[in-house]
């Protein structure tokens, strides 16, 4: 089953590298994976789509949030949640064709963003369904090029996945002098 | 004032109150060397070679209960601490790897002795960082030994260029760090507790499976209470045993690949399983789908990715040993489990001739680490390598308190031994520390020899020497029909290795032997190195056959049909 998970994560050099280590390291398959900025400075927002039964993804936001760069890890799975994926298609398209296409293209809420003699480049931003089914649509006149960004998504609702305030409740207090050991002295330690 | 960032380096290791460093120097760590003379309260160890640097700061760590540290220099340096590292992170032990890098300009350029050391210990530390702003550096080792010695603990790298080193900045120690990724002791659920408390208190034959976290939170005498009241018995892991006397009566010992009998069958008849401070590890529960499918679990552990990684938990509790033991010990009920215990002691009892020490007249690895348990009482920090010795260590020393055993458990790394031993004896200079190792893992690291002579370590070093890699022998006798391929070793006059290092050693060859060697040992006020020449083609007994389920524990054979089979 597909699941679509984001991840809050500080944003600084390694850390999609971290992540990245973290699913080659487990053995978790990403379908797709985006990245980019928030609302709040040095946050990054990842959005990555993998394929796994239940118990994997528990597992992949357990190990996720073992990451110190990782600030908060979320499930949209099963979230009333907006699921976007950007498509930029280059589409084989005579002049003959262009009018039909461009047809197709609005039935599917997409764009047309270039034209040339010989081709169209459209847009379209979707979810998994509605993308699939205009892909298949284009096939019969000929997919030049495809690019997508892979799925982005939030919940809806005034409900947040942002950072603002996961402070921990604790705030953890660090004891400079003793180095933070932890309590209570082992029995045999000398000094 | 404005210092170097040498200079703030050697600062932070001293607020952090590290006293100790494991190091070698080379090129880029030359500014930080050169400062070295001017912090006298930080002890820097000269090693022969950086893995035993990292695996001494291992053993200190353990052994101390502070934080180890070793330093490397770039390329080489670097990549030669990466088993220790790794080590290290199997085993949750807090230690702080630090490492010079080419300077900022020449970083990404192949210079001489540059290696992407960040990228390549991502995947083995509990955090890393390339530190690339001098001003950047006293927070970074703040952070570090906060994660390094927080929730469950773990190796922390620090990689620093050379200029890094020779910028000027002003020595800011802050006051408080905090991570907001980070959030290392969770609130203890009273509900789960309750719950769980519920679980236990109906189970009728249950048993607790102590492990590591048991030492690392300091909960030894918790879990004593906690068994004492539930009168539930003690199973340990390797890196659990000495959380509670072997000699208490509700102590089993060791399950697992070699675990006894009695240990294994009761893990796999136990109706509730309480896991605490332990990762459910393949080598301690045996094949996951076979492990005593209808018990329930319930599993204490600070690492919320270890609920469920293994084996599937009905009751997991989050935090860290001692806090939840201490929650948990006034919600259980009071009891007694005579019977299972009888069922229990009679499997031992039964089973005892399998894990007995061989009556044969050559010298065994059981008598021998029984022996140095024996002499040695409670004055003695066991550390071994890593092979047959180690689990015969395991089963026949008596480890009475928190860390009395010191062993590379879940990287299970060959050469471990005598380094971690060193770093135990330097954060133990008044104990008696015994390093148990085999001829082959001993020949890894030996140059250390040097080191313990500098730095006057007396280790007492025991090697079961047998002419053999034993536990890879027995595995190629047991499951690859004796066909014995590069097993068979070869080493140097041990005793002449102790003389050229200009320390004790001498050979035993002799059942009668042992006893006084190992007094002999003790009363010698340096390092001895003693070659207890044993039985080449012994076996350890019991065993599960990798990738068997415990309850399929085999027996040691006790004729010689059995044994050829």
């Amino acid at each position: 089953m597909k699941h679509t998970m984001v991840a809050l994560v500080e944003d600084r050099p390694g850390v999609l590298n971290r992540v990245a280590s973290l699913f080659r390291r487990r053995g978790f398959n990403i379908d797709s994976l985006a990245v980019g900025t928030t609302e709040e400075t040095g946050v990054s927002r990842m959005t990555i789509v993998l394929d796994g039964a239940e118990g994997i993804v528990e597992q992949v936001e357990k190990q996720l949030y073992k990451l110190i760069d990782v600030i908060k890890v979320a499930d949209l799975t099963n979230a009333e949640a907006v699921v976007r994926e950007l498509a930029l298609v280059k589409v084989r398209c005579s002049t003959a064709q262009r009018a039909e296409l461009i047809d197709l293209v609005e039935i599917f809420r997409g764009h047309v963003v270039d034209v040339g003699p010989q081709h169209l480049m459209v847009e379209l931003a979707a979810e998994g369904e509605r993308m699939d089914a205009f892909l298949k649509n284009l096939e019969g006149y000929g997919i030049l090029e495809l690019v997508r960004t892979g799925r982005i998504g939030m919940i809806r609702g005034s409900e947040t996945t942002a950072v603002h305030q996961v402070e921990s409740d604790e705030a953890a207090l660090f004891h400079m002098e003793s180095g933070r050991l932890p309590e209570g002295d082992l029995p045999f330690v000398s000094d | 004032m404005q210092i170097s960032g040498a200079d703030i380096v050697l600062e932070s290791l001293k607020k952090l109150g590290i006293d100790t460093v494991f190091g070698y120097p080379g090129g880029v760590v030359l500014p930080l060397y050169d400062r070295f003379p001017f912090h006298p309260e930080v002890r820097h160890i000269l090693v022969r070679h950086e893995q035993a640097g990292g695996h001494a700061a291992d053993g200190y760590a353990r052994a101390s209960g502070k934080l180890g540290c070793a330093l490397a220099t770039s390329g080489p340096g670097a990549t030669n601490l990466v088993t220790a590292i790794a080590n290290a992170q199997m085993d949750s032990v807090p230690t702080l790897f630090i490492t010079g890098n080419v300077a900022r300009s020449l970083l990404g350029r192949d210079g001489f002795q540059e290696a992407d050391i960040t990228g390549i210990t991502t995947p083995i530390v509990k955090h890393n960082y390339l530190v690339m702003r001098v001003e950047d550096l006293a927070y970074t080792f703040a952070e570090a030994a906060f994660i390094a010695t927080t929730g469950r603990p773990g190796p922390v790298h620090i990689d620093i260029p050379k200029d890094v080193f020779t910028d000027l900045a002003e020595f800011e120690w802050p006051e408080e760090v905090s991570i907001r990724g980070y959030q290392p002791s969770p609130r203890v659920d009273m509900t789960a507790v309750a719950d769980a408390a519920a679980i236990i208190d109906a189970a009728d034959k249950p048993i607790i499976l102590a492990g590591h976290g048991v030492i690392l939170s300091r909960a030894h005498e918790e879990l004593k209470a906690f068994a004492e009241k539930t009168g539930i018995p003690v199973l340990n892991t390797l890196l659990g045993l000495g959380s509670i006397p072997r000699d208490h009566a509700l102590s089993y010992g060791m399950l697992g690949m070699h675990g006894s009998y009695e240990a294994n069958h009761a893990a796999s008849n136990a109706d509730v399983i309480i896991g605490i401070g332990n990762r459910m590890d393949d080598r301690a529960l045996g094949r996951f789908a076979d492990f005593n499918p209808t018990a329930k679990i319930v599993h204490i552990d600070i690492d919320a990715a270890e609920h469920g990684k293994n084996i599937n938990t009905i009751a997991p509790l989050l935090g860290d040993a001692k806090s939840v033991l201490q929650a948990l010990i006034p919600a259980v009920a009071q009891n007694t489990h005579t019977e299972w215990l009888r069922w229990m002691d009679d499997m031992r009892a039964e089973h005892a001739h399998s894990m007995a020490i061989p009556s044969g007249p050559g010298l065994s690895v059981q008598q021998i680490c029984a022996s140095i348990s024996e002499v040695n009482g409670d004055e003695v920090i066991i550390v071994t390598d890593v092979g047959q010795h180690q689990m015969w260590a395991a089963q026949h020393v008596k480890f009475s308190f928190p860390y009395q055993l010191i062993t590379s458990g879940g990287l299970g790394t060959m050469g471990f031994g005598a380094p971690a031993a060193m770093g135990a004896q330097v954060a133990c200079p008044d104990k008696a520390v015994w390093a148990i190792v085999g001829d082959g893992g001993f020949q890894m690291t030996m140059q250390e020899l040097a080191t313990m002579v500098d730095e006057h370590l007396p280790v007492k070093i025991a090697i079961m020497n047998n002419g053999y890699l034993g536990m890879v022998r027995q595995w190629q006798e047991l499951f690859y029909k004796d066909n014995y391929v590069s097993v068979q070793i070869s080493q140097p006059d041990f005793v002449k290795i102790a003389e050229a290092y200009g320390i004790l050693g001498f050979r035993v060859t002799d059942k009668d032997q042992v006893d006084d060697a190992i007094r002999r040992a003790n009363e010698h006020p340096g390092p001895v190195l003693i070659d207890f020449q044993v039985e080449a083609e012994d076996n350890v007994w019991p065993m599960v056959p990798a990738g068997a389920s415990l309850s399929e524990t085999v027996e040691a054979p006790r004729t010689q049909q059995e044994v050829s089979r």
